[in-house]
Formats: structure tokens, sequence, C-alpha cells
């Protein structure tokens, strides 16, 4: 066990380790929805200490993953325009759209600028009044409140000249749906700490109950997330499925109010198209009316972009845990982190780039179909 | 960009109405909105995502967690993409 010298705490690891081998007697499948969950689990090595029966499944929990190319398409049209400062995360400027990617725009001379905050933007457009500044709000519901107050900011502030190209995410509509899918093999799911940090974990609690699914809120440290594990096993091997709380150190069971009262007086829930799953309903968070101004898509009419994805990525089954990455015939060949063909090898909270990363190739002989 | 990182509040402020401060993240210092964290003192921790402060922390967790951060090279990456990239496309002629 070579690994658990790189936990923080190597004893506590192992008693844990320890205790989820004596406990496990069944074969069961679970499910991540956190990229840092992803990035923590193969970093450390956690799914290969773990017994052979349980199965982790890297869900879609990548916010630049799930972005679908046709928006990445919109965002490069916004950043060519002459007077627009582009501008967004660091991890969305090399995902690629169907011809280029940030990066390329800002090298034929666009104005594409990586911004710590959603704020930084906000001051851009108060520093430029003569520019258009655009922010590319994607994420989930970690990341809304500040995409949320941004708006809010340019409203109150008269900034015109501010909009936002949302693209927002909220997980458990994408639960619900994986839960609801015929092809569906999760039987219990880790939900995103930090997204609880933000909502809480109530809305958790009919899903557990319809589809009798254990839910259990974790960290994202490699220990946070073996103690997430250890508990859903504990729920699956006693038959129970219910909402548990392992992070209670940054989780409470209602979430952060304030936040949310903002979240709800500039967003509102409407569909939304997760890149390689579809269109979930009720799974994505809109600019209310009042705020449709600062709607980014509307103001440089680039709505209608549709994209074709390229028919050799299959992070649509990575995502739904349908393959590994590893099976996807493509993986390090045509598609690596220095091209990626699709999104979940983009971004390093990807399950296709964290398998590359860390060397987890296996010759296409081995793989079962 | 789906982390979250531990600091420690150092000063607290109001910017165009909204609650902000500065916020330690283990020697690397940074402007964060704390409107969502309102009750919050000087001297406790938060973990901060994209700039704004989205839960409380005690001190023993958020100290583990910026070691391990630290260790990892997460921390760097986290907070400083956007000055490092900043400065280096001020050195390229555009
Ligand atoms: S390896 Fe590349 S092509 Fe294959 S599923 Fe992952 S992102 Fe798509």
């Amino acid at each position: 066990m070579k690994y658990l010298d790189e936990f923080r705490d190597p004893d506590l690891a192992k008693r844990l380790f320890d205790e989820i081998h004596a406990i496990t007697t069944r074969h069961w499948a679970l499910m991540e929805v956190c990229g840092g969950q992803t990035h923590s689990i193969i970093r450390n090595g956690i799914d290969k200490l773990l017994p052979d029966k349980i199965e982790l499944i890297h869900g879609p929990g990548c916010p630049v993953c799930v972005t679908p190319l046709e928006v990445i398409d919109k965002a490069l049209a916004i950043a060519a325009h002459p007077n627009v400062i582009f501008c967004s995360f660091g991890d969305m400027l090399r995902v690629p759209g169907s011809g280029q990617d940030l990066f390329s725009i800002k090298s034929q001379g666009g104005d594409v600028r990586i911004v710590y905050s959603p704020l930084d933007a906000v001051k851009l457009a108060r520093e430029n009044p003569s520019k258009e500044v655009v922010f590319f709000g994607i994420g989930f519901e970690t990341t809304a409140p500040a995409n949320a107050m941004a708006v809010f900011q340019a409203k109150q502030q008269g900034l015109m000249n501010f909009s936002m190209l949302v693209s927002h995410v909220l997980v458990p509509p994408a639960i619900e749906a994986i839960m609801a899918s015929p092809t569906n093999r999760v039987q219990a799911f880790l939900a995103a700490g930090h997204v609880c940090s933000v909502m809480g974990y109530w809305e958790y609690e009919p899903i557990a109950e319809r589809y009798h699914v254990p839910i259990v809120v974790t960290g994202f440290e490699p220990l946070d997330v073996l103690e997430g594990i250890r508990r859903t096993v504990m729920q699956l091997e006693a038959g129970r499925a219910e909402v548990e709380n392992a992070y209670p150190r940054a989780v409470q069971r209602q979430g952060n109010i304030p936040a949310q009262t903002i979240l709800k007086q500039v967003f509102e829930v409407g569909e939304r198209k997760w890149r390689g799953i579809g269109n979930i309903p009720n799974s994505g968070w809109h600019l209310r009316g009042e705020f449709r101004q600062f709607d980014a898509a509307a103001k440089f009419a680039v709505e209608d972009i549709q994209t074709q994805e390229s028919p050799l990525c299959h992070s649509g089954e990575v995502l739904q845990g349908l393959i590994k990455p590893n099976q996807c015939p493509a993986f390090g060949k045509e598609c690596t982190p220095r091209k990626p063909l699709g999104a979940t090898m983009v971004s390093n909270e990807g399950a296709c780039a964290a398998y590359y990363q860390y060397g987890r190739f296996v010759s296409l002989e081995s793989i079962t179909s | 960009m789906c982390l979250g990182v531990p600091g420690k509040v150092l000063e607290t402020y109001k910017l165009h109405e909204t609650l902000m401060g500065k916020v330690d993240f283990g020697g690397i210092i940074k402007e964060v909105c704390l409107a969502y964290v309102p009750d919050i003192q000087v001297g406790e921790y938060t973990i901060i995502h994209v700039g704004f402060a989205i839960t409380r922390l005690d001190e023993q967790s958020a100290q583990e967690t910026l070691a391990l951060f630290r260790e990892t090279g997460l921390l760097e990456e986290e907070l400083l993409a956007a000055d490092d990239h900043a400065a280096a496309s001020e050195t390229q002629p555009s």
C-alpha cells in the first residue's frame, strides 16, 4: 500500500480502508458528482485501494466538462467581437469549440482575460465604459452565488456594458436523471460538499427516498472521500437509503441562506443541456426577466448557434458511468490533454484527463464489452 | 474551478454597498466578497470559491486543508492562475 504514505494521516486512512474492506460483502457501484473528488480519487489511488467489489463511477461533476459545445461556440463568437473584453475562469480557455478555443481567439487579437472572481469582470466594465465586458458564467451551485452577485452589482451600478453568458447547472436534477435512466448502474451517490455548502442537502432527501438511493454529502480531500465512501457502503450493506452529511465542518442542512436569497433574485430554474447527457428539465439557472438586459447570448444574437460533437468522443458514456475513460478507443491516442476531443479531457477535473494524468492506461485487449 | 480554499479574514469593509474583506490563504492575500457570510469576524476562517466566501470553517480544519493544498500545489494553481496569466500576457506583444 505505497499510496497510503501520501495521505495526510496515513493511520486514519488505513483504518478507513480496513473498515470499508471489512463491511463490504457485495458489488456496489458508487458515483461521485464532483470533479474535485474525481481528482482526489485518481491522484491518491483510492479506487485501487478499495475492495474490488466497490466500483467508483465518475459522474458529471466537472462544470467545464458539462458545458455544451454550442455554448463554447457562442463564447468564441462573442469573444471575437472587436469591442468586447471577454472574461472567463482560466479552465475554460483551452476548451475547444468546433473550430478553435478562447486562447486562439486571444492570439488572433481578441481581448480575452482570465479573472479570479466574477466581480473582477464587473470592475473591468466600470473602468472601460466604451467597451462591452462579457463574463462566461458557468458552474454548479457553488459558483452561481458569485455570478449572481456580479449581475446584481452590474444592475445596481447601472453598468449597461456588462453582460454574462450564463450556462449554470444544478446537481439534484442531474442525479434524478441518472437514476431515472433505464441504463443506470449507480446505487449510491457522494454528493459534492461545496455545492451543499451553498444549497444545503434537504433537496436530496426526496430523491434518496423516491429512488431508494443513499446520498452522502462528502468533501473532496482524500480522507473526506474515504469517509464518504465508508458511510455510503455502510448504508448499502444495511439496506438503508438516507441522506447523510459526512462533511459537517462546511455543510449545514439548510445551506447558505444569504447566497440562496440572491440566487433566487437573479436566476430562475429552467431546462439545461448537459454536454454528453442532453437536456435535463429544471437543471439549470437562467437570468430572470428583470436581468435579461445582462444576457450576453441575447445581446450578441448568438442564441441560434448549434454544434455537432466529435463522433469519436464517448464522453457522454463516461459521464454516465457506462464506460471508464480508458475504455474509449480515442483515449490517449487521438485524444490527449494537449489535443482534447471532448471536454472530459480538457479540464483537469474531467475524468478522462485525470486518468491520463495519472497514467491509467489499459490495453484495448483487456477491455470487456 | 470547483475547489474552495480556506482562508483567514484579516479585514472587512464595504465596497459598492457589498461586504468585502482581505483574506489570507497561508501567505497569499486576496480581496474577497464576504456578503454570504455577513456575521464573519476578523480572525475567523472561511472557505472561498472564485472570490466569494461560501461558508465558515473552524481554524484547525482550515489549517489542515491549507497544508494539504500547499503540498499538492493546488493552492497556487487555484489562486494565482489569473494573476500569472495576466503577468504573462503583459510581457507578450499584443
Ligand atoms: S478520451 Fe477523449 S474522446 Fe474519449 S471520451 Fe474521453 S474526452 Fe472523449
